[in-house]
């Protein structure tokens, strides 16, 4: 906060109140409705409904499917995070290294950012499709049995592949901006003493980016959560038989499709905590990074 | 020397193998949107376009049936377009206010108000999808753009971008802004919004390539076709594939994720530092 201010009584309530009532109108209320409707059991109709306290989380919870959906959502973010940005930090590395063609480098490998999730999982459905795709029929010629209708792997390989594909732009653009932000003089005096380009990168260049990682980590943990909702609605749907269900696409599965308010609201609730968990995480980090 | 040389190489050889991996599937959409439905129905996708870019093009874009049952392409590309643009230009105009507000002013429910911004980070679209649904329906909204925008540009990420943006600007500037007895509007128009220009166009920017790229939220509120965005129109497409018997017309499916692509990465790749700058600068 500035240490001189306006002073006055009704005037920023003016000008913060749009935010503070759509806030209000479509996060809180909504947050809240799910809250209370999670403890709620509904008939088949709509009609009644009883409080059943934390019946739809034991039911939920405990229940085979969700168990799955977390178990593989656990798998894929892990996957997605660690070789989206393994790629994009090698990437980055050498686009920084390069003098000629940089600029062309850098445009042309961050331009995917602008490609929403439901559209690069289309044209891997497409690239993919059991008729026209090359990437299926490539993988069959080579002797792998590939069908990601039938298979749980062969579809959790689709799905984690162009989750990936999506995401190394944006980790790119961060560590190529961190790596411009570590000063020359300290990449000279490192070029000094240690001629190993590998071993300068390990024990000078990576700690340096820590910050960066860390904070993509959250970033990227929180897009294999809920952004790739559109690429697995285009895709495999979570088929076969929900192996390759995310707890976001489950929400909504069973709430739109299946119109279990109660259960799908409990599952939400479940979700909210685990969010606030993965921010309580990103705080303690800002924190420390001001530290540094 | 040698091994410099080497090392070049091989650095030059990653490059090109990330460049591929990243912008092959995209060409091939593409090139294969370019054939005949026989030609990709017989030789799979292709990699060079062939001669049929106009007749499929305009097909999707102005023929109706052409690739929804009713609605054309061109309308779909109004409704992301007016999407794209009313996100981006809404979410600036309010988050900049609150963040004045929270900022420049010294009142009793700042800090409440601001946690209350705060919490909008714990509940993504996609964990009140069902109850938000409901609200916008009991307001009559659905399938409104009032319905489709406010819902979506209230959220805290904005609003904590202009906050750290103006508590960087430097305080003499109110200090003598007072001294000239300019009131709290007179110095937000005069003083701070053009002061913000770069990180407002930045802003901008990122957003309009978030709105347009928004797919849960219009997919369950918007129920007539002619509301459809050219995402949600990606969502169709599996109609497209499936109808027709013999012959799918893949080409088409193609053409439609081409279009949806290339307003926002053009945006991209003409602002391209104040993207990078604006997104960069935003998460600290």
């Amino acid at each position: 906060m500035k240490r001189v201010q306006f002073e006055h009584s009704s005037i920023p309530y003016l000008f913060i109140a749009p935010q503070i009532i759509i806030i209000a109108v479509f996060f809180l209320w909504p947050a809240a409705q799910a809250m209370y409707q999670s403890f709620l059991l509904e008939d088949a109709f709509g009609l009644s409904s009883q409080f059943v306290w934390f019946k739809n989380y034991s039911d939920t919870i405990l229940s085979g499917s969700w168990l799955q959906a977390a178990w593989f959502t656990m798998i894929f973010s892990v996957l997605v995070t660690f070789l989206s940005l393994a790629i994009a930090l090698l990437l980055a590395v050498k686009a920084n290294e390069v003098l000629r063609g940089a600029r062309t480098y850098k445009t042309t490998l961050m331009w995917a950012y602008a490609i929403a999730p439901p559209v690069a999982g289309l044209m891997g459905n497409l690239m993919f499709h059991p008729i026209i795709g090359d990437l299926y029929k490539f993988f069959n010629a080579i002797g792998w049995d590939f069908d990601h209708k039938l298979d749980a792997f062969d579809a959790s390989f689709v799905v984690i592949l162009i989750s990936v594909w999506k995401q190394v732009s944006v980790n790119f653009i961060f560590f190529l901006s961190g790596l411009q932000g570590i000063p020359t003089s300290v990449m000279e005096a490192a070029t000094m003493d240690c001629r190993s380009p590998t071993r300068r990168f390990w024990t000078i260049t990576f700690p340096l980016l820590a910050p960066t990682t860390f904070f993509l980590m959250v970033i990227n943990i929180t897009y294999a959560f809920f952004e790739t909702f559109g690429i697995i609605d285009t895709t495999t749907q979570g088929a076969p038989g929900g192996a390759t269900n995310t707890l976001v696409f489950k929400v909504f599965q069973d709430g739109f499709r299946g119109a279990d308010l109660g259960g799908s609201s409990a599952q939400s609730v479940v979700l909210m905590i685990i969010v606030l968990a993965l921010t309580v995480i990103q705080f303690r980090f800002i924190e420390r990074k001001v530290h540094y | 020397m040698n091994s410099t040389n080497w090392r070049l190489i091989s650095t030059h050889a990653i490059l090109i193998v990330g460049v591929i991996f990243m912008s092959l599937p995209v060409w091939v959409a593409f090139a294969t949107s370019t054939h005949a439905p026989e030609t990709i129905l017989r030789d799979g996708l292709k990699f060079w376009p062939g001669g049929h870019f106009f007749e499929t093009y305009s097909e999707v874009l102005f023929v109706e049936g052409g690739v929804m049952k009713s609605v054309l392409g061109t309308t779909m590309l109004k409704n992301s377009m007016i999407l794209g643009i009313g996100f981006a230009v809404g979410k600036v105009i309010i988050s900049m206010l609150a963040a004045y507000a929270i900022v420049y002013f010294r009142f009793r429910l700042a800090l409440p108000l601001f946690w209350v911004i705060f919490m909008t980070l714990l509940l993504p679209l996609e964990v009140r999808i069902i109850p938000s649904y409901e609200v916008v329906s009991q307001l009559g909204l659905l399938d409104t753009h009032t319905g489709l925008i406010v819902p979506l540009i209230a959220s805290a990420t904005g609003t904590f971008f202009f906050r750290q943006f103006f508590k960087s600007v430097p305080e003499e500037l109110l200090e003598a802004a007072r001294l000239d007895g300019a009131t709290p509007w007179r110095f937000f128009i005069d003083i701070l919004v053009p002061l913000s220009k770069t990180m407002i166009a930045a802003i901008l920017i990122i957003m309009f390539v978030v709105g347009w790229n928004q797919y849960l939220w219009p997919l369950i509120m918007t129920t007539k076709e002619e509301n459809y965005t050219l995402v949600i129109g990606i969502k169709q497409i599996y109609q497209i594939l499936s109808e027709g018997g013999e012959l799918p017309q893949y080409q088409k499916a193609f053409a439609l994720t081409i279009l949806a692509t290339l307003p926002p990465v053009l945006v991209v790749l003409v602002f391209q530092n104040w993207f990078v700058k604006g997104l960069v600068e935003s998460e600290k």
